[in-house]
């Protein structure tokens, strides 16, 4: 995707002239007044709806707000008549944001109730309305648009956005908002933070549960419609479901994801906004969108917390290491059946380290021999294993040590599962070879007592060396 | 109102494309996954783009082809995100199809430099024109868009007809389809084809956004009037029908109570689902609000004597 | 019939047509209610007078209405008529007298808060609008959490606990709430044995401070260990009184029906509880 993105913009960035190095550093610095007042705009867009997406994710609704962003454009079209009607040009933001408000606010309402008073479930709901209202949307354009009175072609751009030139009462409306947004979505932390972890628990202690619901999808609202101008109503929800969902891979705690969705967005409309105004016709919502995607994948792959790699690599030292005691363990037994069959037998036989045969090894386990071979090798390098000789292989003095606590370990945690089945589940996830600091140490010594009545007692490798 | 054979053609070829959307759509509605038919819709507009600035042209097959592709590949993206990411499918759903239409918008505006391709058609189509492209079917001339989705219709019939049983298993237990060796994923992708070809024949002559309204609401409408499949996707396919031709209706009619001229068929076709719906919703005999409320003041006078219903 | 299962009510007999039927010193008094979704009725006429300090059992068949129960004494779901009389007031005057503990499954555990910040949701309510939670918060969370044996998983994301560590937790944000009243919907599913004890001893710990605590319960063969005082539902109130005298194979067979294999488990459970 983020190769995608470079060719994209490669393409579209062969199609115009590249920008010169002065205009490059009149956007980033923000010299240019109109370019400063849309890049500062998207900018604050996108931090308050980092913060308010984050609520919408864990809520589960992410989709929502584009149910809702759909169902903005029958007001905007309405409004644009009313405003044209009126002796206007019809093309007031505050105005046309006024009807995207009051239509995408019915759109969510008939949403609850089909939830409501309905078998149809949510995804459903969602589609319904996204797909009515945009229809009735597009008719009322169809019509208005054929007014004669005034053009009313810049309202596509609320379809797909563009960076429009802004003034200033524009800027302070937009900006207002967002900051209003971002501020409320801080104040209520605590209180959407409960509404979206446990709403019956919520309610049950007398939080207004489904007020609070209204005004997570009062502040989606407010920001789905001051983003319409600048992403256009299909690509504006991207803003609210990806910087969180990006942020949600780097960290376990929710002030941390928010800050980093804030961040994530704040990024995105910054550099997206920016971009679009040193290329001209590029569509910003793109742009933006596919800064934050870009950022996603990063995440998603990269973050150390959640991220695909982090979890991959976690997963292979597991591997790695139940390779390693398999082996290590399929080495002592060898040698404890080894000496229990040449010698005296019974109990206290004591167990030497002596060279043992690759062949003896491979038929201990299921592991196929390359598998082995590479275990043997990464034994050999740790300093547990030592060639022998004739294809014979020998414990080190230290691996005889280790192999010794990891038998034993594995021998009483075996008794423990089946001794205490009734407890053990709380710990089952816990690894085999932690046994001595998971248990107390009176538990162990039962446990020892046990393995020695089956004659399958180790001493503890403490009392080895 | 100027009734012409133009307007017939239009019905039909909308008609067409809302039952070869409806059949689909009781699998996505059932299957929970209404919102993936938005998602892919808007998905395939990359495609459409590759395909474009790839072949020069507009009717070629490889347009079809690249937008079947990318529209598989957003269920695709979709699952693996979630699965593979641990996020929620609709979150995971939400980014994969915004970022693809992004591209697809970029590489759009590439291409215009060359060639007339807008976003807005893929949007709302341009029905009002189907009639004008024509081609010959044996006697007949008949438009170019009717032909296709008379084609898609018949192959997606076809489909529902000989896979009815398996369908109808991995919508309703997935899991049970797998163990019984229909692999339910197999079928989730198939839908998923379905719903992307379906998408790619429409969107040229009807507009997207035809098609994630007949693919769900017609669907949800039927729901609301019957618990059983096969009633189901005969009430949808009706429904879906009925709302095609008042669409067209309406387009042509309502406009000029506000003093307007006409306006876009596929507005209001999608405009008339939600309609039909709402008059369900409402009247279901089974299940509609009316009957509801019937039944609960009726219900509560034998349980309570008299006083008024609460909740 | 009816006539029969109304004598047996508790509450049949305490309440009658008296109109000052929730008294304050009771507190939990439920009268004639009925609840139903859409038009099926859920319960019906529910009458019940719970006696303070008392570990009470919601014993019942699957569908028999236990968590919904519970649910309409707290307001989460409309009733379609009858009150519901928490020390003699409606719930929603005395939500500070009372704890909740819903099912496990009903909340998304992958939610990235901690142990700690899941149990300080129950001092929220004190806290009220805007205010943070302080030290004063976290330390009466962290007292909770250690009070159910979890206090070393404070800072685990919840998600990495088990399935009775995450119960726990649950618990131990109702006792955050410091409640006199504790709704506990299935504490018990699905729990291994060491929460099982743990669970239970908590609960003696709280009824020996004079607290009350309804538990909706599903294993029989328990039931008589863990409760001192039992509600038998299934649509109706079948039976409510002390476990002692309501335990009884008659009782247990009104409640069941006809289903035979709960029955079955039933008659072992009986067999236990006359060991």
């Amino acid at each position: 995707m983020v190769c995608l993105f470079w060719l994209a913009t490669g393409v579209a960035a062969r199609a115009m002239e590249l920008p010169s190095v002065a205009e490059v550093w009149e956007v980033v610095t923000l010299e240019n007044y109109n370019t400063r007042l849309v890049v500062l705009s998207t900018a604050l867009l996108g931090v308050a709806s980092g913060l308010v997406g984050s609520f919408l994710l864990l809520r589960k609704r992410s989709l929502m707000g584009d149910a809702l962003s759909h169902a903005t454009l029958p007001g905007i079209g309405i409004a644009f008549a009313v405003g044209v009607s009126l002796g206007g040009s019809g093309k007031s933001l505050p105005l046309l944001l006024a009807g995207a408000t009051v239509s995408g606010v019915i759109g969510v309402l008939v949403m609850l109730a089909i939830r409501n008073t309905t078998r149809l479930r949510d995804d459903v709901a969602m589609g319904l309305v996204l797909s009515v209202f945009f229809g009735i949307g597009v008719a009322i354009l169809g019509m208005v648009q054929a007014m004669p009175q005034a053009s009313a072609a810049g309202l596509e751009s609320f379809i797909y956005g563009k960076t429009a030139s802004m003034v200033k009462s524009d800027f302070f409306f937009i900006a207002g908002v967002a900051a209003a947004s971002a501020l409320i979505a801080v104040l209520l932390f605590k209180e959407f933070t409960l509404l979206c972890f446990d709403d019956d628990y919520a309610a049950s202690q007398g939080w207004p549960s489904f007020g609070l619901d209204l005004l997570l999808l009062g502040l989606v609202t407010a920001v789905t419609v001051i983003g319409l101008q600048a992403v256009g109503l299909i690509l504006v929800i991207a803003f609210l479901i990806t910087p969180p969902t990006a942020a949600r891979f780097w960290t376990e705690r929710l002030p941390r994801m928010m800050g980093l969705s804030a961040v994530i967005g704040g990024l995105s409309g910054w550099l997206g906004a920016s971009l679009s105004a040193l290329l001209p016709r590029l569509p910003a919502g793109a742009v933006i969108v596919l800064v934050a995607a870009s950022l996603f994948v990063f995440s998603m792959f990269f973050a150390p917390a959640r991220g695909v790699l982090g979890r991959w690599l976690r997963h292979r030292r597991l591997r790695k290491k139940v390779h390693r005691q398999h082996l290590l363990r399929a080495a002592y037994e060898l040698l404890e059946a080894h000496a229990r069959g040449s010698g005296n037998g019974g109990r206290g036989t004591s167990i030497i380290n002596e060279p043992f045969d690759r062949a003896d090894l491979q038929a201990k386990r299921t592991w196929r021999p390359r598998e082995l071979a590479r275990i043997i090798r990464s034994e050999i390098a740790m300093g547990h294993i030592e060639e022998a000789g004739e294809g014979r292989l020998r414990l080190s003095e230290e691996g005889f040590g280790e192999a010794a606590r990891i038998t034993r370990n594995h021998r009483l945690w075996e008794v423990y599962l089946v001794k205490h089945a009734d407890i053990a589940p709380s710990h089952v996830d816990r690894d085999a070879d932690m046994v001595e600091h998971i248990l107390e140490a009176d538990l162990v010594r039962r446990l020892e007592d046990e393995l020695r009545d089956r004659d399958a007692w180790i001493p503890s490798p403490h009392s080895i060396q | 109102m100027n009734w012409t054979s133009f307007d017939t053609w239009i019905v039909i070829t909308a008609a067409l494309c809302a039952v070869a959307c409806a059949l689909p759509g009781c699998f996505l509605v059932l299957r929970k996954m209404s919102m993936m038919g938005d998602a892919i819709s808007h998905a395939v507009l990359p495609g459409l783009a590759v395909a474009f600035l790839i072949t020069g042209t507009r009717a070629s097959s490889a347009m079809f082809i690249g937008a079947a592709i990318v529209g598989i590949l957003t269920a695709v993206f979709t699952q693996w995100i979630s699965k593979v990411g641990n996020v929620d499918r609709g979150a995971a759903m939400g980014i994969v199809f915004t970022t693809l239409f992004a591209i697809g918008l970029l590489l759009i505006v590439r291409a215009a430099d060359h060639v007339d391709l807008d976003p807005g058609c893929v949007l709302y189509g341009a029905i009002e024109l189907v009639p004008l492209d024509t081609v010959r079917l044996g006697e007949f001339e008949v438009p170019r868009a009717a032909a296709v989705l008379g084609v898609v219709l018949i192959a997606n019939f076809g489909i529902v007809v000989a896979l009815f049983k398996e369908l109808r298993l991995s919508a309703f237990d997935p899991a049970l389809a797998d163990t019984l060796g229909f692999s339910s994923r197999f079928f989730h992708y198939l839908l998923m084809t379905m719903v992307a070809v379906t998408t790619v024949a429409s969107f040229e002559a009807v507009g997207s956004i035809i098609v994630i309204a007949m693919l769900i609401v017609p669907a949800a409408t039927a729901l609301l009037l019957t618990r059983r499949l096969i009633p189901m996707i005969a009430i949808a396919c009706g429904v879906a029908f009925l709302a095609a031709a008042l669409g067209h209706v309406s387009a042509l009619t309502v406009p000029r109570w506000f003093g307007f001229d006409t306006t876009t068929s596929s507005g209001m076709m999608a405009a008339m689902t939600g309609l039909l719906f709402g008059l369900a919703w409402l009247f279901s005999p089974s299940e509609g609000l009316v009957i509801r409320w019937l039944h609960q003041r009726r219900g509560s006078d034998g349980l309570r004597g008299g006083s008024p219903a609460q909740g | 019939m009816s006539e029969l299962l109304k004598s047996m009510s508790p509450a049949g007999d305490a309440t009658g047509e008296d109109l000052s039927f929730h008294p304050d010193d009771v507190p939990l008094a439920i009268h004639d209610l009925t609840v139903a979704y859409h038009r099926k009725p859920v319960l019906w006429d529910i009458d019940l007078d719970i006696p303070e300090g008392k570990l009470v059992g919601i014993v019942g068949p699957n569908g028999a209405g236990k968590s919904t129960l519970i649910k309409a004494c707290l307001d989460l779901v409309p009733k379609t008529s009858g009150e519901v009389g928490i020390y003699g007031k409606p719930y929603r005057d005395q939500r500070h007298l009372v704890g909740y503990v819903p099912q496990r499954e009903s909340v998304d555990w992958d939610f990235p808060v901690s142990a700690l910040d899941v149990v300080a949701m129950g001092t929220y309510r004190r806290l009220g609008w805007f205010r943070r939670v302080g030290k004063k918060e976290r330390e009466a969370a962290m007292a909770a959490l250690e009070q159910v044996g979890v206090g070393h998983l404070a800072d685990r994301q919840i998600s990495q606990l088990s399935g009775g560590q995450q119960q726990r937790v649950f618990l131990a944000r109702a006792l955050a709430q410091d409640a006199k009243i504790y709704f506990m919907d299935e504490p018990f599913a699905a729990v291994d044995a060491a929460t099982e004890e743990a669970i239970v001893k908590l609960l003696r710990s709280l009824n020996e401070q004079g607290k009350t605590c309804l538990v909706v319960h599903h294993d029989l063969a328990t039931v008589s260990r863990y409760f001192d005082w039992l509600v038998l539902l299934n649509m109706r109130v079948v039976a409510a009184g002390p476990t002692s005298e309501l335990f009884t194979e008659e009782n247990l067979e009104k409640t069941y029906g006809g289903q035979l294999n709960l029955l079955n488990d039933a008659a072992k459970a009986l067999s236990h509880a006359t060991r």
